[in-house]
């Protein structure tokens, strides 16, 4: 009998471990880098010298300017 | 933050290929190397329609989960990037990829394979932004200039968009309500996730 529960746990022991396996999924930017690989943000080129919100500001003109709607009619 | 997206529109593309131009061009991509393509189904048919196809940058990227050098790097704005120092170019990430985007440039010694090349969203690569190094493994960091990729941007009939999904999603909506038609967005599902279950439709209606 004792072996047997051996046996299942011995068996069930990889599955049990395969959870703890599982890699985060959200981004995190750290010490200039993305999982391990430097990389620097957008917004922090010589250009925009650190300035995230004109840089989103720059970025969602663009955006916005794929709506001919708006753009060529006015809405 | 923003979650950067591409969307095509069928209903819009006319196959001119200029996204395609637009790419070579603006990342002086080799030969051999396609990072965008335009795919039509049934060409030559009435009612053909194409779509422009390259990395859409997916959610839980397949190529990141079985790269063996763990070469890929997601940035905070949701643009999958790799580091061609660390590719060894096995190939695994292209039968992984459901649009066919890496691509491996075949111009050394005996066929050689080399390190893969793919769509980067216009966002370079790991080397310092503007660099002659990152322009010429990874071509130009439009996105670190405040633009769109040009393939997006470049789009006459804007039938392919890029950028943040949601403003991308606003404008399609737009679109489709306006037109009232060709609400399908192809790969859409397959690289952001499947869409939520909808409700069952009345009985009668259209679908």
């Amino acid at each position: 009998m004792r072996w047997v529960l051996t046996l299942a746990v011995a068996a069930a022991l990889p599955f049990a471990m395969a959870g703890c396996g599982e890699s985060p999924t959200v981004t995190v930017y750290k010490q200039g880098q993305y999982q391990g690989k430097p990389d620097k943000q957008p917004w922090d080129s010589d250009l925009f010298k650190g300035d995230k919100v004109a840089w989103e500001k720059a970025v969602k003109a663009r955006n916005l300017g794929q709506n001919e709607y708006v753009r060529i009619s006015g809405g | 933050m923003a979650r950067m997206k591409f969307l095509c529109d069928a209903e819009r593309c006319i196959e001119c290929n200029g996204c395609v131009t637009a790419c070579k061009n603006e990342n002086e991509v080799p030969w051999g190397v396609n990072r965008r393509r335009v795919v039509t189904l049934n060409d030559g048919v009435p009612g053909e329609k194409s779509i422009s196809v390259a990395c859409m940058h997916c959610s839980d990227a397949p190529c990141m989960a079985v790269c063996p050098v763990d070469c890929f790097y997601k940035t905070s704005e949701g643009v999958v990037l790799h580091d061609k120092d660390l590719c060894i170019g096995c190939g695994y990430c292209f039968y992984a990829c459901p649009f066919g985007a890496p691509q491996f440039p075949q111009d050394g010694a005996f066929g050689l394979r080399g390190k893969m090349d793919k769509c980067t969203f216009c966002a370079g690569g790991p080397e310092p932004d503007f660099s002659a190094a990152e322009f010429k493994k990874y071509g130009r960091n439009r996105l670190a200039e405040g633009k769109l990729p040009a393939c997006a941007e470049m789009c006459s009939t804007k039938a392919l968009l890029g950028g943040d999904g949601d403003v991308v999603a606003d404008i399609y909506r737009n679109r489709v309500l306006k037109r009232g038609k060709g609400s399908e967005v192809w790969g859409w599902g397959t690289a952001y996730g499947k869409p939520e279950r909808q409700p069952s439709a009345q009985p009668g209606g259209k679908s």
